[in-house]
């Protein structure tokens, strides 16, 4: 297997490593969204990240508003952050929770002062910040001390066969490296939860887990449906995957053999090295920037029919083993692994392309979805607001 | 490629094709865990990535892949049939 086990990243104050040096400016609410891309025009090598949410929504969904902002700003990938709010309390809120890191942080309210104000007084702190992020040094930095996230979008049969195995060959490498890996997919996990439950390294991590699951069961129980005709998507269908546990089966091919080490509320950082689960949708861009907000520098995302998914700060490198969309999305797709499924490829020699790319990825070099301007920032929402 | 499909579990009803196979074909397989090679003939197209049968299954029966059942067989299945959506559904949802 691989020989090399650090890469060329930026070592930040709280001791977390990234592979990317982006400066933020997150809006707290909807409201803000202007003054944040006002304030990219002016200084266009920002990274704005608007979003549609953050008035009148309370209790958990609140609370999981500000850990998604706050992880955002927090994540190695980011240099430093500029934030901006309709009203000072809840923007200082998220200044707070992101300054915890040490990094570079400011905060600007709109009331008061206006949007043209407001852009010019962010956009000087911004600039600072901008010079500031651009001399920060790349150092060699070990892959122990990194967050890596995986997940499969658009499966078909080729992902469970092939691309999903492969991962999983990466994913037992990067845990026995010392790496911190997550997963998620609640209700993609329907017909393979007995296995995932077996996986959990003691009954307190087990518990937590199923009860996961059973909370998701129950809610589709609550509002009177089931996911049938949205798991499996149609274009899982048309891949040839017939059932949510014939899915969720070639789902957890990719979570490779290790125990799982912890099961996490959504957007919350991992704190055991190792396999972690998170609640979380299936959904490509709410599932990235929870797991953005969690800390991920790095996301390997296989596909089968042909997900295109990105994310602002998160690199994510896609692979099939589908020849078909290999052939006709080639733009997307970063790891070739169809020689799977013709056996002119082994599972170690896969997940070793994997690993080899993974590197090259931190190390800095783009991935298709970034060259592609793939920057999905897509925020959970557990229920309506106020 | 020689092989037309692949199977992941000795235990396993269905095989996955790794290229369109069409009715009739005598084609080969491949047990991912074990490497042993198993022959049929399709009864129907099946494409890339969908299911074959590689024995008779009656409805009811528990239809296994990964050496899991994936889902109750609810129309007879025959060997080299096509194994889909049409002949098969979850036991966890669609019962609503």
């Amino acid at each position: 297997m691989i020989e090399r086990d650090t890469f060329l990243g930026y070592r930040r104050q709280n001791g977390a490593v990234g592979s990317r040096n982006y400066v933020a400016i997150i809006p707290v609410d909807d409201l803000s969204n202007a003054a944040v891309e006002g304030v990219g025009r002016i200084v266009p090598g920002v990274l704005p990240l608007p979003h549609p949410y953050g008035r009148l929504q309370f209790g958990d969904d609140l609370d999981l508003h500000f850990r998604t902002l706050i992880g955002t700003g927090s994540n190695p990938n980011v240099a430093a952050v500029v934030v901006i709010g309709i009203e000072p309390n809840w923007t200082n809120r998220v200044v707070e929770g992101i300054s915890a890191t040490g990094k570079p942080v400011a905060g600007f309210s709109i009331e008061s002062h206006g949007d043209t104000a407001t852009i010019a007084r962010a956009a000087a702190t911004a600039r600072q910040f901008l010079q500031d992020a651009s001399e920060l040094p790349k150092e060699r930095v070990p892959i122990a001390d990194a967050v890596i996230s995986i997940k499969c979008g658009e499966s078909d049969t080729t992902s469970g066969l092939a691309s999903n195995p492969a991962v999983g060959v990466a994913v037992d490498w990067l845990i026995d490296h010392g790496a911190t890996v997550i997963f998620g997919e609640t209700s993609e996990m329907t017909g393979a939860e007995h296995i995932v439950a077996s996986r959990a390294a003691n009954e307190v991590v087990r518990d937590k887990y199923l009860a996961f699951h059973e909370g998701y069961q129950q809610f589709i129980k609550d509002v009177g449906f089931d996911l049938l005709g949205s798991q499996p998507t149609q274009g899982n269908i048309a891949g040839g995957l017939t059932t949510i546990e014939e899915k969720a089966l070639g789902n957890i091919q990719k979570t490779g053999s290790r125990p799982m080490v912890d099961a996490l509320e959504p957007a919350v950082a991992p704190t055991q090295k190792g396999l972690n689960f998170m609640d979380s949708s299936s959904a490509a861009a709410e599932f990235i920037t929870l797991m953005g907000a969690a800390g991920s520098v790095f996301h390997f995302f296989t596909t089968g029919q042909g997900n295109i998914v990105g994310n602002p700060i998160v690199p994510v490198l896609k692979t099939t083993a589908n020849p078909h969309t290999r052939a006709s999305m080639a733009e997307h797709i970063d790891v070739d692994l169809t020689g799977l499924l013709t056996l002119e490829m082994t599972l170690p020699e896969a997940g070793q392309a994997l690993l080899a790319q993974m590197f090259r990825t931190l190390d800095g070099r783009l991935t298709a979805a970034e060259v592609l301007g793939h920057r999905e920032f897509v925020l959970t929402k557990l229920y309506r607001s106020a | 490629m020689a092989h037309g499909f692949l199977v992941h579990d000795a235990e396993d009803h269905v095989g996955v094709a790794v290229r369109d196979l069409k009715a009739q074909e005598r084609v080969s397989g491949v047990y991912l865990l074990s490497g042993k090679h198993v022959e049929i003939t399709t009864i129907e197209d099946i494409p890339l990535g969908h299911k074959v049968a590689l024995t008779d299954i009656e409805v009811g029966d528990g239809l296994r892949k990964y050496g899991e059942v994936i889902g109750t067989v609810i129309r007879p299945i025959r060997t080299g049939a096509h194994v889909h959506v049409h002949n098969v559904k979850s036991v966890r949802w669609g019962s609503i």
